[in-house]
């Protein structure tokens, strides 16, 4: 099982030679640290990951500092979706998946087996590569449906409504409807609400895998758009395929490659950087479209 | 194969309106609505009072008793199979619920008789201790013993596996990303559930509850053996009798004259209206829902 065969209409690392990525990535404003609310960080330690006998990743450790944004680029098959899945423990789901390594959520190891994996996923989100609304619920339901799921009691709900879809980047077009089924709206739409839906548990760290490979450029740029508000206030670490969105949305971007063997994480550095002068020269040949 | 079957089935339905045409004829309308069935002797003279009403009522009110302990437990085990079984025990598990459904329905009747009237007496006795002010849990004399209430149970056993080797291929089908997309929001595996997979599988679910119906409505052997077969109107389940088509026609056929052996026949045509209407429509909930998903 895995992500890895998903269509990639709008992947440009073809056309795209690695100088113009840098300057794509150099141009964005840079966020710096200071009095916002950042999330937390999150620490992976030498992650292993199996799907039955077949070891898929091996030795991946990483940092996310809390209030940036990582992206994890490579080719298909580089393990870099089944990475971010050990990250919030939806790896497990997977029947014979096993996983080995410590992953560190303001210093304590979500796997810890006192641990309820439950609050592990509030504190962690995660948005999917297809956009995944609740069919039988309505718009707000939706975006509130974290709480219910969740069995969290709050005032107020009107007001986390309106500020989850806000911070979603979708409050405008969907103020009026908020009753209507979730299935009505298009993909692009479909994905803001599942993002503000993932908003409204409060998470502090949100995991994207592929958010935008089943949308059109357009919604491309809102949900890129959405991710570089979000990041004031949240640690997010997003799969792309698409280097140049990389380029836009990431302060750091890690490039996982798999030689035959299992995935592994090559080179992580500034996104600026990797696009740039990356110091491998396997990461080279990629972000120049050389392969990949 | 099917076209053979579509065949065997209108033979029979024609065998049976056509022996049963003369009851209906006598009858009229009062063969469905009349609650009296009075067999005069043949050659008599005195009149035959046909009505098989009773026994509609008595088969809807043991068949509803059935699907109303019966559903339930059926979509918990298939939830517990889907869901919570453990991967190395799903496939034994799975094969002891379809094994269920291959037991012959006087087993079911026996194991009814001597195991479960004991108990379903003393739960009846609960049931209208505490909810006898409702219409049909009260008992007008203390007799709890082949009630419908009884029938129902045993009935609802035996459409246990197909209710739920239904439910559980709906709830199979749930699509994957509604589920992660519950978990990731840290949902419980229940909360899971109750947000997403009943959701999905509700229409099976009902689809398959009526396939179950269609068991339920023309078991014989069964409530023949722990129902006290009396024909009288009885809507007041935990009292002790009642009856339904099938194990009627059993009861009376052997003593039957010509002329009530002919409106048997056409009690069994009722019967088998009825079966056939609720087959149907389960097998086009199930197959709907199959299809499109939803």
């Amino acid at each position: 099982m895995s992500n890895e065969h998903d269509q990639d209409g709008e992947d440009m690392s073809v056309t795209a030679p690695a100088s113009a990525l840098s300057s794509v990535a150099a141009n964005r404003a840079h966020r710096e640290p200071g009095n916002m609310p950042l999330g937390s960080g999150l620490e992976a330690r030498g992650i292993h990951a199996w799907f039955g006998k077949h070891l898929a990743l091996a030795d991946v450790s990483l940092d996310f500092g809390a209030g940036t944004v990582t992206a994890l680029i490579g080719p298909s098959g580089c393990g870099k979706s089944t990475f971010i899945r050990t990250l919030n423990r939806m790896h497990e789901f997977i029947p014979s998946a096993a996983m080995a390594g410590e992953v560190l959520l303001d210093g304590k190891d979500i796997y810890d087996p006192q641990i309820d994996v439950t609050k592990v996923r509030l504190e962690i989100g995660m948005v999917f590569q297809k956009p995944n609304p609740f069919p039988s619920m309505t718009i707000g339901e939706n975006v509130l449906s974290g709480l219910k799921l969740a069995q969290i009691k709050r005032d107020n709900k009107e007001q986390l409504l309106e500020e989850c879809l806000t911070r979603a980047g979708l409050w405008n077009e969907v103020k009026d409807r908020l009753d209507a089924h979730a299935g009505g709206l298009s993909g692009g739409q479909q994905q803001r609400l599942c993002i503000a839906r993932s908003l409204a548990v409060n998470p502090k760290v949100l995991l994207m895998d592929e958010p935008c490979s089943a949308l059109d450029p357009g919604s491309t740029l809102r949900i890129e758009d959405t991710i570089s508000q979000l990041a004031r206030t949240m640690t997010i670490i997003i799969v792309t395929h698409n280097m140049q969105q990389a380029a836009r949305v990431s302060d750091y971007t890690a490039f996982f490659l798999s030689d035959g063997g299992p995935g592994q994480m090559i080179e992580v550095g500034p996104t600026n950087e990797i696009f740039s002068r990356p110091k491998d020269q396997r990461t080279e040949n990629y972000v120049s479209g050389r392969f990949g | 194969m099917s076209m053979s079957s579509l065949v065997i089935l209108t033979l029979i339905g024609l065998f049976l309106s056509l022996r049963g045409y003369q009851a209906f004829k006598s009858q009229g309308f009062h063969f469905i609505t009349g609650v009296d069935w009075v067999a005069a002797q043949d050659g008599s003279g005195e009149k035959n009072v046909f009505g098989l009403g009773a026994m509609i009522i008595g088969t809807l009110v043991i068949s509803a008793t059935a699907l109303v302990v019966g559903v339930p437990l059926s979509v918990l085990t298939a939830l517990f199979l889907t869901f919570y079984a453990p991967e190395r025990f799903k496939k034994f598990l799975i094969s002891v619920v379809d094994l269920m459904a291959s037991f012959p329905s006087i087993l079911y009747g026996l194991w009814g008789f001597f195991v479960l009237m004991p108990m379903a007496e003393y739960w009846a006795k609960l049931i209208h201790k505490y909810l006898g002010w409702i219409p049909i849990f009260d008992v007008p004399q203390p007799a709890y013993t082949r009630s419908p209430f009884i029938a129902g149970i045993v009935l609802a056993i035996m459409i246990i596996p197909i209710v739920t080797s239904v439910s559980r291929e709906i709830f199979a089908q749930t699509p994957l990303d509604r589920i992660q997309a519950a978990y990731a929001l840290g949902a419980t595996r229940w909360a899971m559930i109750k947000a997403v997979v009943l959701p999905f599988g509700a229409s099976g679910v009902v689809g398959g509850a009526m396939l179950g119906l269609g068991r339920a409505l023309g078991e014989t052997v069964a409530v023949y053996s722990v129902l006290n077969i009396v024909f009288k109107v009885n809507f007041q389940v935990l009292y002790g009798f009642g009856g339904n088509i099938a194990s009627m026609i059993v009861q009376k056929w052997g003593e039957a004259s010509l002329s009530e052996g002919k409106a048997l026949l056409a009690a069994g045509f009722v019967l088998f209206i009825m079966t056939l209407l609720v087959n149907m429509g389960a097998n086009y909930i199930v197959r709907r829902t199959v299809k499109t998903g939803r």
